[in-house]
């Protein structure tokens, strides 16, 4: 699996995307891509520029697309970047689980100096 | 293997990760107490860690970078909220946006360190990550996007360090 370049601004766009109890409402209802900003928007108890708002967003981040469909605009996410965020945060873990393995050795070459099993 | 365990708790959007080092307490704090050993470890091969300041008393700072393979540099400052020798540690990503949100790429807002003593006389560090982030893996988990999704980690850790290979 290749991992795009992501720019560090690409990412807080993302996570700040995610951060959202409604944006990833939206991002569930829009992977199938059937729906337009509207139809979206009635599914809300907020106005239609509140949930236009939370897609520009998440278009934003690269989170969604939106398709040409006769003369709509449907809302689909892109599981590419939800992807690439999932990536990121199993990279996280795993960044901890190589420090830990770090330490290891650290502490391997420098004998504790007190008390301890022995 | 001395992780114990990793927790992803998505409600108070920390990740958690637990250690059993064989180490007493004090050894443990020491990883973070001393710039020098914490340049040891903190940093993935290939990316050395340089301390530049460090004040690891409540209220003060550390300041470090990091140096890519193609000399290129990153820089890292934490505040330092709660020191509380040897066994807490709460420091804040203070390298953050106009808007007060981190902007690392990791995400990370405040990591809480506590280091106690072990069953069997080692030492235990749990090392509590809050994220602005972990909403995503909610997202991601929510979406079904659970299976084949793990990356090679070499590039992972390029990516977060700001230099994919």
């Amino acid at each position: 699996m290749v991992v795009d370049q992501v720019s560090d601004a690409d990412i807080d766009r993302i996570f700040h995307a995610l951060a959202d109890s409604t944006r990833r409402d939206i991002l569930a209802l829009a992977i199938g891509g059937r729906y337009n900003v509207s139809e979206l928007a009635e599914r809300y108890p907020m106005s239609f520029a509140a949930v236009q708002k939370h897609v520009a967003v998440l278009e934003g981040a690269g989170l969604i697309t939106k398709e040409p469909r006769g003369r709509q605009r449907l809302v689909r996410t892109d599981v590419d970047t939800l992807q690439r965020a999932r990536e990121l945060l199993d990279g996280i873990e795993e960044l901890w689980r190589a420090r830990v393995e770090r330490i290891d050795d650290l502490l391997a070459i420098e004998p504790r100096t007190t008390g301890g099993k022995q | 293997m001395s992780v114990t365990s990793v927790e992803k708790d998505l409600e108070s959007l920390t990740m958690t990760v637990t250690a059993d080092l064989d180490a007493t307490v004090e050894r443990a704090w020491q990883l973070w107490a001393d710039p020098r050993q914490f340049e040891e470890w903190w940093g993935p091969p290939g990316y050395p860690t340089t301390v530049v300041s460090h004040d690891l008393r409540t209220g003060g700072s550390i300041t470090f970078f990091m140096t890519g393979p193609q000399g290129e540099r990153r820089d890292g400052r934490w505040e330092v909220i709660t020191a509380d020798p040897p066994h807490h540690l709460e420091l804040r990503d203070a390298d953050v946006d106009d808007d007060g949100r981190p902007n690392d790429g990791n995400s990370m807002t405040v990591m809480d360190i506590t280091i106690v003593e072990g069953d069997e006389g080692g030492a235990v560090m749990a090392v509590r990550t809050h994220f602005d982030s972990l909403a995503g893996m909610e997202a991601v988990l929510a979406s079904g996007f659970e299976e084949g999704m793990r990356a090679v980690l070499s590039q992972i850790e390029g990516v977060l360090a700001g230099t994919p290979r």
